[in-house]
């Protein structure tokens, strides 16, 4: 196939540990923050596995008390969405965004390292909770008070702690990504990149950024008044000492509903290249798509209350109201996905494959989300498995999948060399089928009445369907070694991806793989919102070219800060 | 056009050099100050937090103030010094930045060193309210009242620390002769933030000691 690269092929990453540590490159950093984030993956996936075994049936299995159990879900559900999947959206973010705005790098590189050496130190605190006398955090990830308040039959140990301070720290690092991402999506877009011809993935993160800006330090507020109550003699969310519990319930879901589109909308992103790309036709309906995210971001602040519908303390009516409109914006992103495919070629590549997993695994989450948001519902269903079943069908079924299309499809930008087709879909299979396995059940489980959070269940009626969900917890566990040696392997000796090996769209397929330091020695004319599209078929220019629009030759690295 | 058309003509070329890296090459606001607006609307976002838990504690413990602190906010006391300060400081630091926006370095060293002895005597003020607040049995473990009080000014005044830090940082700066009317990007964000600071003050001091 014929190479559109306008870069000189350079060494891949040239430098050794030093050089990786050291880095303000957005793309080793979008590539480290994907790593940290994968490790984190498999650590909270190791309490995902202790949880289920402990489930798998009636009675105590594995933990030696029932507190263990309420620290694996707790650390399991911290770790997966503070250290896992946001971070991990950041990082693909972090890789695409400036390629496909055709930047040379984020626009405050030694910011965007700060941000990411935050995480892991974030996670080493979470996890030292470990080595404390009172162990890790075992208040769930909401940490709600009482519970998480310093009581004798609360958390009375430093665990919390180093929970608030882990989650402040990752907090700030999402404070200044977000605050980066826009300044680069503002600021150094390539000359013809007008805001309507960006990406769909750069639209995604810019909508991302303004709730992490706007969000996440409502969250980190809602902290330091925990902190102060369980450290400094404070009486926030203290009812005998004249403070109210619900008011962290409040200010806690401000950030944390607006949180849960910081972990879908990038995987919508992600989607929403790979759909066009494997259809060979553009995305259907590019603008209401975008339309449609900023309805979600906007709606996405007036939601919060429905986690709290029978505190009895917020007014029903309007947030039930305001949850089904998200419905919408949502719908229309559904139409959007199914007309890409609509009468497309097909290419059935293992991102074209995982994007389907997202859009019908995701499709099943907003259903049953749905269903949560009418209120008599809600009351019925509140703090059982149909939550826990909810809210995994978006997270995992709309984001993890979302995610591993992400990986799969620029895998080739970032290394240079191609994934085995095979494995990865030995890889999906199994995912997708364990995912099923593990968390359809908990529907059942959910309208049966089973609690969440519980270590310990007595209805003979529950024990099917969880050891099925245990099973398909292992399924999931199984599914990472196929993809683990895929990497392994392809890194080694995997075919060699050329510089645009799916016959992309989007900028970053214009530079070699791995592009350059500075990512681009030349750039396509960007006409439209597919630039290496258009380069590819010769449309670029509409024929309305003068002689005066000569390119000319700059010296390496000549437009780097 | 063909069908197999060759990678990208060189007519399809743009030259990347009309995009620099600096904001300034595109016009309009420079990339540190976007981002301080930025991190000013994170903050704003943080403070209204803290705001909105103010509010529902005090509107959840009547009567506010309890009896046995009333009265001890009294807004004609040294906090109203403080407040004049801090108001001052902010005209000082806008003073310091018409004055390096001319070129006019002297003059921005001396309205930046006027504008950080200011913040240095507010921060010095409240450390004193602080102390006599103790001394009157008012702290952060004293109930809703004391916690939201302490919580909201103590914030504040990690804050001005932070804005006296980044003021010092800029006065240095200045005086090795690093700004001039077109470089001064620092200089335009650090103001940005200490007005924000002061902004943050009139709320609090209106709220705390006037409603």
């Amino acid at each position: 196939m014929a190479t559109h690269a306008l870069s000189p092929a350079v060494p891949a990453y040239r430098g050794g540990l030093y050089e990786w540590l050291t880095t303000t490159d957005h793309k080793k950093i979008g590539i480290m923050y994907v790593i940290n984030s994968f490790l984190f993956f498999l650590i909270g996936g190791v309490f995902a596995l202790l949880v289920r075994t402990e489930l798998a049936a009636p009675g105590i299995q594995i933990f030696t008390n029932e507190h263990v159990y309420n620290e694996s879900f707790s650390i399991h559900a911290t770790v997966m969405i503070f250290l896992f999947i946001i971070p991990m959206l950041a990082g693909l973010g972090n890789f695409a965004v400036p390629l496909m705005i055709g930047a040379p790098d984020m626009a405050f590189p030694r910011v965007n390292a700060l941000s990411f050496w935050m995480l892991p130190l974030g996670g080493i605190l979470l996890l030292a909770g470990f080595l404390t006398p009172g162990g890790a955090a075992a208040a769930g990830w909401t940490s709600y008070p009482p519970l998480s308040e310093r009581l004798p039959l609360s958390s009375p140990g430093p665990g919390q702690d180093l929970w608030i301070a882990s989650i402040i720290l990752i907090g700030t690092s999402s404070i200044l990504g977000g605050i980066n991402f826009l300044v680069t999506i503002f600021k150094m877009r390539a000359p013809g990149m007008t805001l309507f011809r960006m990406p769909i993935m750069v639209w995604t993160v810019l909508v991302t950024s303004v709730l992490v800006v706007m969000a996440t330090p409502v969250i980190t507020s809602a902290l330091v008044m925990l902190y102060i109550d369980r450290n400094l003699g404070g009486s926030f969310f203290l009812p005998e000492h004249g403070g109210q519990a619900v008011l962290y319930q409040n200010v806690f879901w401000f950030y944390s509903h607006p949180a849960v589109y910081v972990m879908v909308l990038p995987a919508m992103g992600v989607i929403s290249e790979v759909l066009p790309v494997f259809s060979r036709k553009p995305l259907f309906g590019y603008k209401a798509f975008i339309f449609a995210t900023a309805g979600i971001g906007a709606l996405g602040f007036s939601v919060w209350a429905h986690h709290m519908f029978t505190t009895g303390a917020v007014f029903l009516p309007f947030f039930a109201l305001m949850t089904f409109m998200i419905a919408v914006p949502t719908g229309v992103k559904m139409f959007n996905w199914i007309f890409t495919m609509f009468r497309g070629q097909l290419t059935f590549s293992t991102p074209l494959i995982f994007a389907i997993g997202f859009l019908t695994m995701f499709l099943i989450g907003g259903i049953n989300g749905a269903f949560s948001a009418a209120v008599p519902v809600d009351f019925a269903l509140h703090d059982t498995y149909w939550v826990v079943a909810h809210l995994h069908y978006v997270l995992f079924g709309g984001s993890v999948f979302g995610m591993f299309a992400g990986i799969y499809y620029w895998f080739p930008k970032m290394t240079g060399r191609m994934l085995d087709e095979g494995l990865g879909k030995l890889h999906f299979v199994l995912m997708f089928v364990g995912f099923n396995l593990t968390f359809f059940p908990m529907h059942m489980l959910g309208i049966q009445g089973m609690p969440r959070r519980i270590a310990d269940y007595a209805d003979p009626a529950w024990n099917g369907w969880n050891l099925l969900a245990t099973i398909g917890g292992f399924i999931i566990a199984a599914s990472m070694l196929p993809f683990l040696w895929n990497v392994f392997i392809s890194l080694r000796n995997g075919k060699v991806a050329g510089d645009d090996p799916w016959e992309g769209n989007t900028l970053e397929w214009a530079t070699s793989s791995p592009p350059p330091p500075y990512n681009f020695d030349r750039l396509p004319e960007i006409r439209s919102e597919r630039p290496v599209f258009d380069a590819r078929h010769g449309l670029v220019g509409h024929g309305g070219h003068g002689s005066g629009d000569q390119p000319k030759a700059l010296p390496a690295g000549g437009d780097a800060a | 056009m063909t069908a197999e058309a060759p990678a990208l003509t060189s007519a399809a070329v743009a030259p990347p050099d009309a995009h620099g890296a600096a904001g300034h090459a595109r016009g309009g606001i420079s990339n540190p100050i976007l981002g301080m607006i930025l991190f000013i609307t994170s903050e704003v976002m943080f403070f209204s937090g803290l705001f909105a838990a103010y509010f529902a504690t005090r509107a959840n413990n009547a009567p506010w103030p309890p009896p046995v602190f009333e009265g001890i906010l009294n807004p004609l006391s040294l906090i109203l010094v403080a407040t004049v300060i801090l108001v001052t400081s902010s005209f000082t630091c806008q003073w310091a930045v018409w004055s390096i926006r001319r070129g006019d370095r002297r003059g921005f060293i001396r309205n930046i060193s006027i504008t950080f002895v200011l913040g240095i005597a507010f921060l010095v003020m409240q450390a004193y309210d602080y102390s006599l607040l103790f001394g009157e049995g008012m702290t952060l473990g004293s109930g809703p009242f004391g916690t939201t009080y302490f919580t909201l000014t103590g914030f504040h005044g990690a804050h001005v620390f932070g804005g006296v830090l980044m003021l010092g940082v800029i006065l240095y700066r200045g005086m090795s002769g690093q700004f001039s009317a077109r470089h001064h990007d620092a200089v335009e964000a650090v103001s940005l933030y200490w007005h924000f600071v002061d902004v943050v003050w009139i709320l609090l001091f209106s709220i705390l000691y006037l409603l």
